[in-house]
């Protein structure tokens, strides 16, 4: 029998700093630090004709002012494209401060280096940048007529354009077996602008050692790997000059995936510059216009279906708008495109997209990355055929699901990490089944008719979803044992408070038999982990957690095979048992994992006690052989690698039930269940709360945050008072159940669940919504008093 | 030239702190960056997302609304005054991460204080209250379930504490 810690609600171990304030996020550090301050176009697009900086110089405390002008080569140059793609045919992005034209309010134009935030701000706000204001281009259907242009050399606006097509069976398109259907409905949807939004907006922090000639960086971000990497290239340092370590990171939810941004390739590289510690903390109006949003898509949608509600042919045409540039490639649209189709089996699929740019800020993956979309899209979609058909809603969806004896199921398209888009494993009848139990849905009619008999307006609606989650292409992870029995785990990407310090401890647990205590877990600094991609699509547990169990056993091998020989026994009749190495059914013969670990290093000195029974007159080696064997290394230590050969897709379904105010057109929602299947799960209580967080995001989502921007490119709402994040007055309480249908790809059998909770959030509050007022919604979020409007214009 | 400075005396977590600052000084950025405690975030800056909440004379303020010269003479609380003298957490600290009412932490000390201020007016509050109570408090991570269940439960551990004594007392 071994500790089993995994699979068991543990409480988190990163709390304890959290709850007493010695948590240390990016601005709790480097107090000696000069701030940075940035000068912020804004204008959504124009040139910029000259700079004055000669009324900032006298501020006292400044230290340095920099222009484009004023960058080297490679730090001047445009950030780099992350993720080409061939059908981004026009792929552009931004120079790190504005070299002649900017393209979105809020983009850096000059930097700031004073003696505290306060003078740097005094200084920004003397310079004069005199700017030529050039028409702005707002607005997705604006933007795809072409008329004006967001890059001179970017005809039509239109950066990238891409199509993927499933035929049917029989070899049908989509086109013909829609016009073949006995029923087709052609429809248009939309949903608008929202943000990751993180409490704690992004941040760097940068110390130059002058005498080491190296660079250590703090950032708040979910890649220190990557950031690392692009940091010695734009600054021409040798890799293992350059340090970065993600610190306390206050939230990330997408947003911080991006990088380089400007700031983590200016702050070092004026640390270095001025041979003084640099830091820059982005406030919250910063965070609106300089960050990245997400959401905004326009679908048209033509779907052919049969008498039962199977879809037969399906065609979406997708218009995306990417914002001013694309340093994040087409990631966003292509999962839109990918995921579209969800737990069912379609006809035939055919789906276009068109990635736009406007002069807004750009988009970039936000929890949910284009799924949300997506299922909106689908859901929005499976409802319609239900009403057309006079069908249950529900039966509808079951009538096309992927049957759980179906899998592995291609989908026929290529998914976001490049590879085809094969579903590992599912049980969608099942789910369906547990949620219509949970919400009530055969017995919600009644209810409903109960509750109009009193004048109250109830609906029902529910959103399947199927998620891609841990993409490629690899996460590593290191496990040393020390000679005090402890045990240090250290992977590469980062945590913004998914509680990895737990999960991983509960993994390496698990796999050594060592108390959770004895374990301590470090992410994302380079220092301790140099190989990694980062924190992004549900990919963590998945990657990490599978690097560190495997890294777990060849440290387990190790040990067993070390105290074999101390115990004169053979390894297989080992076992670890509370960081004890044992014989099996003889307790009495036994050797600590800690003195294993001394004995895994052969000394010539004896540092303490412990390490004497180490030492070359010790007796610890046989003469027969050198004291590292062989094809062994010193040290109980172990690494490896997790590379999966494709994603596991993990699934879920919610459902709900709102109630809309008859005069005011208020929503609110009564219930919401959610079942969810992310695999074997590691820690209940964490993907709990992780299903929590997503579904508030969700609700902002459909209800109240949307990014309002005017004909001129002017953000309207970049604040907490007008952009309307949602308190704990307007999220209501969420059921949740779980489904564990192993993933077949990984030695553990999990599924990513992080960004789950958000994604049909939309698709099944809009479902709710048309059932409760009998008005089709096809936008989404919705207001009061959009709703309101949506009664007159139907003369209600 | 420099500012004008101004000489004020405050008392943070029971200790009496001097410090010298412009005028224009946010209280915020007082306690983090002149006196060193950082477990007092900043969210917004505009006084919405009530990350930076203390205590000021016992009562919930906005430290980021707040010039440092005007809590001179003032008494604070911050997260990291909390604890008990010898470390020991408060129940709300207790509660927060029993119920895993945290995830990112970055929140967590102005809910804490928003907390502890609120079950000191009302120790045992329905659940509406409870809603209301932390409904000036921003939290992206959490949906705010497990923070409204940890509200009750430190609820009920404070109960505990205070009964424990009395207990005591009766026996003596």
């Amino acid at each position: 029998m071994t500790t089993r810690l995994f699979g068991e609600p543990v409480q988190r171990r990163e709390d304890r700093r959290l709850i007493t304030g010695q948590g240390l996020f990016l601005d709790d550090l480097g107090r000696d630090a000069l701030a940075a301050a940035f000068v912020r176009s804004p204008h959504a697009h124009a040139r910029v004709r000259d700079i004055d900086v000669s009324a900032a110089l006298d501020v006292d405390g400044l230290v340095a002012i920099y222009t484009w002008e004023d960058l080297p080569e490679r730090v001047r140059d445009p950030l780099p494209l992350l993720i080409p793609h061939p059908a981004l045919t026009h792929g552009r992005t931004a120079y790190p401060l504005a070299r002649d034209v900017v393209r979105h309010v809020g983009e850096p134009v000059v930097m700031v280096v004073a003696r505290d935030r306060y003078l740097a701000e005094d200084a920004a706000a003397l310079i004069e940048v005199d700017y030529e204001i050039l028409k702005p281009v707002v607005g997705i259907e604006e933007a795809a007529l072409g008329s004006h242009l967001v890059h001179d050399d970017v005809p039509g606006n239109v950066g990238a354009h891409l199509v993927q097509e499933v035929p049917s069976r029989a070899g049908l398109g989509a086109g013909r077996a829609i016009d073949a259907a006995p029923h087709t409905l052609a429809f248009r949807l939309d949903i608008e602008r929202s943000a990751s939004t993180p409490l704690e907006g992004r941040g760097v922090y940068a110390r130059w050692d002058a005498d080491d000639r190296s660079l250590r960086v703090y950032s708040s971000t979910q890649t220190s790997t990557s950031v690392r990497m692009a940091i010695a290239a734009k600054l021409g340092l040798p890799l293992p000059s350059v340090e970065v370590v993600a610190p306390d990171v206050g939230g990330g939810f997408g947003v911080k995936i991006v990088h380089p941004w400007p700031e983590e390739v200016l702050v070092p590289w004026a640390a270095m510059l001025l041979g003084r510690e640099v830091k820059w903390a982005e406030d919250r109006r910063e965070h609106f216009i300089s960050s990245a949003h997400e959401r905004g898509q326009v679908q048209h949608v033509r779907v052919g279906f049969d008498d039962e509600g199977h879809v037969l042919g399906l065609d979406v045409t997708i218009l995306h708008d990417h914002g001013a540039y694309t340093p994040y490639g087409i990631i966003v649209p292509i999962i839109t495109a990918t995921q579209l189709l969800g737990p069912y089996r379609i006809g035939a699929y055919r789906v276009e997209f068109s990635s736009i740019y406007t002069n807004t800020v750009q988009v970039t993956p936000y929890r949910g990355a284009g799924r949300p979309q997506a299922v909106f899209c689908m859901e929005r979609t499976m409802d319609r055929i239900a009403a057309h058909l006079g069908l249950d809603r529900a039966q509808v969806r079951a009538a096309n699901f992927i049957q759980p004896d179906e899998f592995p199921y291609d989908q026929g398209m290529v998914f976001q990490d490049g590879r085809p888009l094969i579903y590992d494993s599912g049980d969608y009848p099942e789910s369906l089944r547990m949620l219509k139990e949970m919400i009530g849905w055969d017995g919600f009619p009644a209810m409903k008719a109960e509750a109009a008999a009193r004048g109250r307006r109830l609906g029902i609606g529910l959103g399947c979803y199927v998620e891609g989650t841990g993409v490629g292409p690899y996460e590593g992870g290191h496990v040393q044992v020390t000679s005090d029995g402890r045990v240090h785990v250290s992977t590469g990407l980062t945590s913004q408070g998914q509680g990895h310090e737990t999960v991983f401890a509960q993994i390496a647990a698990t796999e050594l038999g060592v108390p959770l205590e004895k374990v301590s877990v470090v992410t994302g600094d380079t220092r301790r982990f140099g190989y990694a991609v980062g924190t992004f699509a549900s990919r963590a547990a998945v990657m990490s957690g599978n690097a560190i169990a495997l890294a777990c056993r060849k440290v387990r091998e190790k040990a067993l095979r070390i105290a074999a020989d101390a115990l004169e026994a053979d390894p297989r009749d080992l076992e670890i048992e509370d960081g004890l190495v044992r014989v099996v059914g003889n307790p009495e013969a036994s050797v600590p994992l800690a003195t294993v670990a001394v004995l895994s290093n052969p000394l010539r000195y004896a540092f303490d006690e412990e390490a004497a029974r180490a030492t070359q007159f010790s007796g610890a080696t046989p003469m027969d052989r050198p004291p590292v064997p062989e094809g062994e290394e010193p040290g109980l230590e172990g690494r490896d690698y997790y590379s999966p050969v494709r994603s596991t897709f993990a699934s879920g379904m919610h459902a709900a039930i709102v109630e809309t105010d008859p005069d005011t057109a208020e929503i609110r929602i009564l219930r919401y269940a959610v079942v969810h299947d992310c695999g074997r799960l590691i820690n209940p209580m964490i993907v709990e709360g992780q299903i929590h967080g997503g579904v508030a995001q969700g609700v902002g989502g459909a209800l109240y945050e949307r990014m309002v921007y005017d004909g001129h490119g002017q953000l309207l709402n970049a604040s907490f008072m007008d952009f309307l994040m949602p308190y704990a007055t307007e999220v209501p309480a969420i059921e949740t159940a779980h489904l564990e249908t192993p993933s077949p790809l990984n030695p553990l059998g999990i599924k990513g669940a992080g960004e789950a909770g958000v994604i049909p959030v939309s698709a099944v509050i809009a479902s709710a919504i048309e059932d409760a007022e009998g008005l089709p919604i096809d936008r989404m979020p919705i207001s009061p008093a959009e709703l309101y409007e949506l009664r007159r214009a139907a003369g209600r | 030239m420099g500012e004008a400075l101004h000489e004020i005396a405050l008392t943070v977590n029971g200790v009496v702190r001097e410090v010298r600052v412009p005028g224009r000084r946010l209280l915020s950025d007082c306690l983090r960056h002149d006196l060193g405690l950082t477990g007092t975030h900043v969210g917004c800056e505009h006084g919405v997302c009530g990350c930076c909440t203390v205590l000021l004379d016992g009562e919930p303020v906005r430290s980021c609304l707040t010039f440092a010269v005007t809590a001179g003479g003032h008494e604070i609380t911050t997260v990291e005054g909390l604890a008990g003298p010898e470390g020991e957490l408060s129940p709300v600290q207790r509660a927060f991460s029993e119920c895993h009412a945290l995830q990112c932490g970055f929140c967590t000390p102005g809910f804490l204080c928003t907390v502890t201020a609120l079950l000191r007016e009302n120790p045992a509050p329905t659940g509406e209250q409870v809603v209301e109570g932390i409904s000036g408090n921003l939290c992206r991570c959490t949906g705010y379930q497990n923070i409204v269940k940890a509200v009750h439960r430190a609820a009920e551990l404070a109960a505990e504490a205070d009964a424990t004594p009395a207990r005591t007392g009766e026996h003596a």
